[in-house]
C-alpha cells in the first residue's frame, strides 16, 4: 500500500508546478486608433513623473534616485497633497503619476518600480477602508461579496454620483527609443 | 519498592505504522495543488519579485503569454521571444491569438479575461511594450505581470 501511495506521490512531486496566478495587475488605455492623440492639458504640478532610462537608472521629478526606499512615502505624499505644497498635487483626483521607460529598460527594474507606485496607492486604499494593505488587495479582486464593494468604495472614496475621490491614475507611456 | 528489575530497555525502533497515513495526506496535498503543465514553457522563466500581488480567481478566464530567451539558444538565437501555447509567436500574431482565446471564454465573460504576462526579469521593455500595443488592439486590456513574493522587510 504504501509503495503504491509512495510511487503516486513521487510522480506528483515531479510533474507537479505549484499554480503561479498572482502579480501585479493594470488595465491598459484603450487601442490607440480609437481616440485621436488629444492634447490634454495637465498642469505641471499634477504630475508626479518618473522615468527609468536604458541602463535601468531612476529619474524622479527631474533628480536621480539610487535608493528607492523613499520613494512611496514620496508618492503617497504627492497624491494626498490637496493643494497644501504648491509644487506637488491639487487634489487626489487630479494627481497623476507618469511612468516611462526606455525599450532597454530591464522587466525586473520596470516591475520593482511598479510595485512601489502601486503599494502607494493600495496604502492610502486601505488607510481609509481601516483594513491592512494586504486584506486591501484581497477584497479587491474579489467584489462580488457585498461587504467587500462596501469597504472598496469608502477606500478608493467613491461618490453618490459614481466618480472616484482617490482614482490610480497611472500613466505608463509607451517606451523610448534608446536602447533594445 | 521492588520495581526496579536491573535496566531499562529502551525501545528502539520506530513505529511505522502510521507511515501510510503521512504518505496519504502528502499524496493528496499534491494531487489537489498540481496543475499538469499543458505546454512545455520553451523560454527562461525567472519571474521577477514583488509585494503588492493581487491573486486571479477565475483561473478560466485567464491566459498565458511567456516571454523570455529561448532555451535552446544555439536553435532560435538569444534574443527574446514570445511564447503562447506550443509555439513562439512574432507581435503581429497576437490580434489572431487573442480572438482565439476569447472565443474559448463563455459570451457573457469575454470582457473578463485577463492576460497574465510571465515575462523573464531579464527581457526588456521593448518585446513587452510592442506585445502591450498588440493586446491593446486586440481590446484585451486586462493583464496581470506574475511576479513571486518577495519577502517583505517590515
Amino acid at each position: 500500500m504504501a509503495d503504491i501511495a509512495f510511487l503516486l506521490l513521487t510522480f506528483f512531486l515531479v510533474t507537479t508546478t505549484i499554480a503561479n496566478d498572482r502579480g501585479l495587475s493594470i488595465q491598459l488605455p484603450p487601442p490607440p486608433e480609437a481616440q485621436p492623440p488629444e492634447d490634454i492639458k495637465v498642469q505641471e504640478r499634477n504630475m508626479f513623473k518618473i522615468q527609468i532610462n536604458s541602463s535601468d537608472a531612476l529619474l524622479v521629478e527631474g533628480e536621480p534616485m539610487s535608493d528607492v526606499s523613499g520613494l512611496k512615502e514620496m508618492i503617497k505624499k504627492f497624491i494626498m497633497n490637496n493643494g497644501m505644497d504648491p509644487q506637488s498635487s491639487d487634489s487626489p483626483e487630479k494627481a497623476i503619476v507618469s511612468y516611462k521607460t526606455d525599450r532597454g529598460t530591464s522587466h525586473k527594474r520596470f516591475i520593482e518600480i511598479l510595485d512601489i507606485i502601486q503599494g502607494a496607492y493600495y496604502d492610502i486604499y486601505a488607510e481609509r477602508a481601516g483594513v491592512t494593505n494586504s486584506r486591501w488587495r484581497e477584497l479587491s479582486s474579489d467584489l462580488s461579496v457585498p461587504e467587500n464593494q462596501v469597504l472598496y468604495d469608502k477606500g478608493r472614496g467613491r461618490r453618490p454620483d459614481g466618480t472616484i475621490e482617490i482614482p490610480m491614475q497611472l500613466s505608463i507611456a509607451e517606451p523610448t527609443k534608446v536602447g533594445n | 519498592m521492588g520495581k526496579f528489575k536491573g535496566k531499562i530497555k529502551p525501545k528502539q525502533d520506530i513505529p511505522t505504522s502510521s507511515m501510510p497515513d503521512v504518505v496519504f495526506m502528502l499524496l493528496f496535498f499534491f494531487m489537489v495543488t498540481t496543475q499538469l503543465r499543458e505546454t512545455a514553457i520553451d523560454v527562461q522563466q525567472r519571474i521577477p519579485e514583488a509585494t503588492q500581488m493581487r491573486k486571479l480567481l477565475r483561473k478560466s478566464l485567464v491566459v498565458n503569454l511567456y516571454i523570455g530567451e529561448p532555451r535552446k539558444i544555439e536553435q532560435f538565437g538569444k534574443e527574446p521571444k514570445i511564447q503562447v501555447d506550443d509555439q513562439f509567436i512574432e507581435p503581429k500574431d497576437i490580434l489572431l491569438w487573442v480572438n482565439r482565446q476569447r472565443d474559448m471564454i463563455p459570451e457573457n465573460e469575454r470582457d473578463q479575461m485577463t492576460v497574465a504576462l510571465k515575462v523573464d526579469e531579464e527581457a526588456k521593455r521593448g518585446i513587452i511594450a510592442d506585445v502591450e500595443t498588440e493586446l491593446r488592439k486586440a481590446n484585451a486590456r486586462k493583464i496581470l505581470y506574475n511576479t513571486l513574493a518577495k519577502r517583505e522587510d517590515k
